[in-house]
């Protein structure tokens, strides 16, 4: 399925992450959103609030977070593809719904902005310490998809990558831009619609007579419905068996919680994007992701001047952790450098990955602005020593 | 025992099964509890209104009156704790064409939901939420809940209620709301008849239905069994349709107004959407297609 016209503003722009990542949604056939306004992502459903009434869809901007959070959802089960957008606090605020997509299995994409925390924190300045957050905010155990683009034309192409893969895996998709990537702006070229592939909604084939809500297909996701369409199916965020009813049992919880844990394992199993570069020779390898693999560029080709072997892997998709690379990496490189604008966060999977057959060297940075190369660049050289 | 009583037919049907999802029959209800009457009277005015019900949704949040939504045959959605309304704002701006009914209780809309219940009346979301109110937080044990009357005993409140609580009908009635009653349990006929009313109405309406909870509220405080909730309704409600809302505040065993006491038109979420764009875009104005089409 490709996507559909009206939608995609085919051409060449100029454009910041944040109005990137509305034309993605846009392309990608989200016509709801809700949202509430936050420093550095409000952007984003502001345009979306100019192009929707033209385009045939609507955006409302709720009273909170919670809200917002959680009208997406009802659109979802009322047909739309859907989203929302926000920051800092108000991604906070949306862990309990994040929850709720999981456990009803409900596709839509959650855009975070990073701004600098804890709390109210750095609101106009970038961080990427919502990384562990994105995957483990909400209570419980289960799976999700975060995609990190590093560049407005990435705002573009993985908004439409998160949708499809919400739809394919029925998972809510985290887009986990920081705030230098939401507020650069570049050129963007957006495609005629019909060279977008479209992922459909899985509509069931089957009968009201037939149909059970939450009986897993072949690749362990269940087909689905929308309010409407006599189906007359229940959805909670109870435990619930196939048919979607509560069903507060250690078993069901258990058939419930691995097949929720496990879906995702063709995906975490070779789908990983990613973006690789002089790994063949590398004794050290730069994890990064987001704006900080553009500061890691720098440092990488200074250190590659200096004669020492140096690569570059960076996570596009940072959840599910690319676990088989950084293990296949580990057992053939030096060490591993990982800058991020966090205290150390997703180093501790590349650590867990390493598994002690390779030295992981993590670059910390608070911040509130990007690493400065020079320190990305001794990190190199220290551990290639 | 008379004669008559013991006449019963062969294969006996209730007539409100066909809107409940019997397969999920015994309800978790306590014995006297106000919200199975509720639901009857739902499934009464869902049959009177000859509504199809395929676009019927019902959505709730958490509580004991949050399970609603699992007994009913219809699309249905337990949600999270205070969200019902915001969800069923999402669900009913995708696919106008559902007619939604937010069912829930007192502490679940008003409590942790009441931002969003003031928003949605705001702007006369076209939803019908209908609240089960049993003056407490029944599923955890009977706490305070901001509808709880001055000195009552609670879980949470062991000395007595110091708190003022609100007047749901007035702050209803405040915000927005088209259509504003209240009845009690004990008024099942006028209860059934304002609910197929609202499935009818156009724009955000509320019904506030006072029920008793036996087993956390009426034993605390000694208010006897449902049975004596009953009589308590009957002696103390006088309906005043059209009393002004204000007049309206509960208190722990005075008088209880019930009636229907605003009904009014006021363009809804949509029509006003509509107008702003049509006026601001004219043609270029592309009226929302917000469900996705067919995989």
């Amino acid at each position: 399925m490709h996507a559909d016209p009206k939608g995609v503003l085919t051409g060449v722009h100029f454009l910041d992450g944040d109005h990137a990542c509305c034309e993605g949604t846009l392309a990608a056939g989200a016509r709801f959103s809700a949202g509430y306004p936050i420093t550095p992502s409000t952007e984003v459903v502001e345009r979306f609030a100019w192009r929707i009434p033209t385009v045939g869809g609507i955006f409302i901007q709720m009273e909170d977070e919670l809200a917002a959070s959680i009208a997406i959802q009802g659109a979802v089960w009322g047909g739309a593809k859907a989203f929302t957008v926000t920051s800092g606090p108000g991604f906070s605020l949306m862990m309990e719904h994040i929850g709720y997509a999981a456990i009803t299995e409900t596709p839509c994409v959650f855009v975070n902005v990073q701004r600098g925390g804890p709390s109210t924190g750095l609101p106009t300045l970038p961080a990427q310490a919502d990384m562990m957050q994105a995957k483990w905010g909400s209570h419980g155990d289960y799976s999700i998809i975060a995609l990190c683009p590093n560049s407005p034309q990435e705002c573009f192409d993985l908004t439409i990558t998160a949708f499809n893969l919400s739809e394919e895996f029925r998972v809510p998709v985290m887009m986990m831009l920081d705030e230098c990537v939401g507020h650069m702006t570049e050129k963007v070229v957006i495609p005629e619609a019909d060279t977008i592939a479209i992922t459909p909604r899985r509509f069931t084939k089957k009968t009201p007579e037939e149909f059970r809500l939450f009986e897993p297909q072949s690749d362990m996701v269940p087909d689905m419905v929308k309010a409407g369409d006599g189906y007359r199916f229940h959805v909670t965020g109870l435990t619930h068996d196939e048919r979607g009813y509560p069903s507060m049992n250690v078993e069901t919880q258990d058939v419930l919680v691995r097949r929720m844990h496990d879906k995702l394992k063709p995906f975490e199993n070779g789908r990983a994007i990613y973006e690789a570069e002089f790994l063949d020779d590398a004794e050290v390898v730069v994890v990064s992701y987001g704006i900080t693999s553009r500061v890691a560029q720098r440092a990488l080709q200074l250190a590659r001047e200096q004669g020492v072997k140096a690569g570059k892997f960076r996570m596009i998709s940072a959840w599910p952790f690319p676990e088989q690379h950084i293990r296949e990496l580990a057992g053939r490189v030096k060490a591993f450098v990982v800058p991020e604008l966090n205290m150390g966060q997703m180093v501790r999977e590349v650590e867990r990955c390493a598994a002690g057959k390779a030295k992981v060297v993590s670059v910390p940075h608070a911040g509130g602005s990007v690493h400065d190369p020079d320190v990305i660049l001794k990190a190199i050289l220290e551990a290639a020593r | 025992m008379s004669e008559a009583l013991l006449d019963i037919p062969v294969n006996p049907t209730n007539p409100v099964e066909p809107f409940l999802r019997m397969d999920r029959m015994p309800h978790i209800w306590c014995p006297a509890c106000g919200i199975g009457t509720t639901v009857n009277c739902f499934t009464r005015a869902l049959e009177s209104s000859k509504l199809n019900l395929d676009k019927v949704a019902i959505v709730s949040g958490i509580g004991c009156t949050g399970r609603v939504a699992g007994y009913a045959n219809l699309d249905s959605f337990h949600t999270t704790h205070g969200r019902a309304i915001p969800f069923a704002t999402g669900l009913k701006l995708s696919n106008p064409e559902l007619q939604v009914v937010v069912y829930s209780g007192d502490g679940d809309l008003f409590a942790i939901g009441g931002n969003h219940f003031i928003h949605a009346a705001r702007r006369n979301m076209d939803i019908k939420v209908i609240c089960v109110n049993n003056l407490t937080y029944a599923m955890t044990g009977g706490q305070t809940a901001p509808t709880t009357p001055a000195s009552v005993i609670s879980a949470t409140s062991p000395y007595g209620v110091f708190e003022p609580s609100f007047n749901l009908v007035q702050l209803a009635e405040a915000a927005g709301a088209s259509y504003v009653a209240r009845w009690t349990t004990f008024h099942v006929k006028q209860l059934s008849r304002s609910m197929e009313e609202v499935l009818h109405k156009k724009g955000f309406c509320f019904i506030e239905v006072i029920s008793p909870c036996p087993t956390l509220y009426q034993r605390r405080n000694k208010m006897g069994d449902g049975l004596d909730a009953m009589k308590f309704y009957k002696e103390v409600s006088k309906v005043r349709n059209g009393a002004p809302t204000s007049e309206c505040a509960l208190t722990k065993s005075g008088e209880i107004v019930v009636g229907k006491f605003v009904d009014r038109d006021r363009p809804d979420y949509l029509e006003l959407l509509r107008a702003q764009m049509t006026e601001s875009l004219g043609d270029r104005y592309a009226d929302p297609e917000v469900s996705c089409s067919e995989g």
